[in-house]
């Protein structure tokens, strides 16, 4: 079930440092250095004190399944590779992001499941953080 | 200033066909504005105002006005909040025309999903993009990613879900033009095929052609006009988005947009008769009605069980066309038809079947975007004429 596609992303000035570190398998996150939140999805305002002043640290790369579902019906690049998992992972630094379950048996996934990265390669100097369950 | 009984809806118009083969897009949103200002006994030579969203061909409003030949203009909005963009609308012209922008608003919606790509505006390069867009995801999962949270932490059941769609499906069978006219049963529901666990194919709803068009005026005009028109008595929107990482699935926007609305209405739940409630997906009403404050949080499943949706005498008669689910979502935007439907109930005429006894006060609610993900909620209350 790993045969997913990998689309590459296009990184802009605000995320270059997010997709450069996942070329060395590290999972950067963003943190306001005003009022310490960490932030999700990466970007150059804190979204909840509005500074500017934004630093960067590497993440565990392990979460717990927030949400999940299995689609079976993908459109485009995923129209083949369906059935497969998408879901809200809650990283142990707190926020929940966007991803992909793979490697998992795709009837017996469960909220509260804990996962671990599998990066996937895009062959563009990026990989995509996925996860696989511990 | 509130826009309470400063704007009335005089026109509302619903293509009747689910299915166009032989028209433009734009040809489709003529058809539709025709409809609505005969509807309301004006002519196109009467707007002075026109609000659109990403389905109108072309470049904002300008493009719709051109084709149109709307020649009077002054005042325009394509406030883009995906299907529920044109709930939002009306409130936005009641305030124009309280404001005394304009006073003959003009608001379509059209297309032909079934058969071209639709214009759709979602960007390509949003600043979320690169974070989200990567990963597979099709609207179907979002909502089926709040529907499995939803049961996780308060128990709701597919046959829960699926009582919403035999309401709705209960209701299609009275019209004569719905696409999926069918009485179904909780059993056909979960029994069908699995889209997005734990959505299946009908807890979604239907891809059809079509549009819908409305007329909202002033006060002056609707009083000088013959056909019994709707009076707006509040309004309220609301955005909800992944909230910095915090996203909480079980929620929607309509937590904030619903208690605007009522106070400006100044009603309160017993008084509303009737509700249009957005159904791209029976998820998406059982969450709505959680929090526009029918029932409690969580209460959802119980709440639409045993009838409480159907019309004319549930807890809540709900979309009494057979909506979303089961008559038109005309190019994938449920917005417009859930006002059309309400403008028929307090006009009395739903289908004599389905039309709640002389009601009073309805309500309609929008969601655009992806439920409880990045999300506009637009809650709007409409009463009678004289209310």
């Amino acid at each position: 079930m790993s045969s997913l596609p990998v689309l590459a992303p296009s990184p802009s000035p605000e995320t270059k440092a997010f997709w450069d570190a996942t070329a060395d398998d590290r999972l950067l996150l963003p943190k306001c250095s005003a009022c310490g939140t960490v932030i999700w999805y990466p970007r150059a305002i804190c979204p909840d004190c509005h500074s500017l002043e934004i630093e960067w640290f590497e993440a565990a790369g392990t979460g717990t399944i927030y949400s999940w579902t299995v689609s079976h019906r993908g459109e485009g690049p995923y129209r083949e590779a369906s059935p497969y998992c998408i879901a809200y992972v809650e990283l142990d630094e707190g926020p929940r992001v966007l991803t992909n379950i793979v490697d998992a048996d795709l009837t017996s996934l469960a909220i509260g499941q804990r996962v671990t990265l599998a990066w996937a390669d895009t062959g563009e100097g990026t990989k995509l953080p996925r996860f696989r369950p511990v | 200033m509130t826009i309470r009984g400063k704007a009335f809806v005089a026109g509302a118009y619903e293509h009747p066909l689910r299915v166009i083969p032989d028209r433009s897009t734009p040809q489709v949103h003529a058809d539709v504005a025709l409809g609505a200002v005969a509807d309301a006994g004006l002519t196109l030579d009467d707007v002075d105002a026109y609000f659109c969203a990403g389905d109108a061909p072309g470049f904002g409003p300008m493009s719709m006005a051109d084709y149109l030949g709307l020649k009077k203009l002054s005042y325009m909005d394509s406030t883009e909040f995906g299907g529920s963009s044109y709930v939002a609308h009306v409130g936005h012209a009641a305030a124009a025309i309280a404001a005394g922008k304009c006073s003959v608003a003009l608001i379509t919606l059209a297309g032909r999903p079934r058969h071209e790509r639709a214009f759709g505006s979602r960007a390509r390069t949003a600043p979320e993009t690169d974070f989200e867009s990567l990963y597979g995801l099709n609207t179907v999962s979002l909502y089926a990613l709040a529907a499995q949270r939803h049961m996780h932490e308060y128990g709701t059941t597919s046959e829960q879900l699926a009582e919403i769609k035999v309401a709705a499906s209960l209701h299609a069978q009275h019209n004569p033009n719905a696409f999926l006219p069918k009485p179904v049963t909780v059993e056909e529901v979960v029994e069908s095929r699995m889209i997005s666990d734990p959505l299946h194919l009908l807890d979604c709803c239907v891809v059809t052609d079509g549009g819908g068009a409305l007329v909202v005026v002033s006060p002056e005009v609707a009083k000088s006009l013959s056909r019994r028109s709707v009076k707006v008595l509040g309004h309220g929107e609301a955005t909800k988005n992944p909230d910095n990482g915090r996203v909480d699935l079980t929620y929607t926007g309509a937590r904030w947009s619903g208690p605007r609305a009522f106070e400006e209405a100044g009603v309160s739940h017993a008084d509303i008769d009737y509700a249009s409630i957005y159904d791209s997906f029976t998820i998406t009403v059982l969450e709505t009605i959680e929090d526009l404050g029918f029932c409690a949080k969580g209460e959802g499943g119980r709440f639409v069980s045993d009838g409480g949706l159907v019309a004319p005498f549930g807890k809540l008669p709900f979309n009494t066309d057979g909506g979303g689910l089961c008559n038109n979502h005309p190019t994938n935007r449920g917005g417009i038809t859930k006002v059309i439907e309400a403008v028929r109930q307090l006009r009395g005429e739903a289908h004599p079947e389905v039309q709640v006894p002389d009601p009073q006060i309805a309500l309609v609610h929008g969601t655009g975007g992806s439920l409880a993900t990045r999300m506009g909620s637009v809650t709007l209350i409409l009463g009678q004429e004289d209310s």
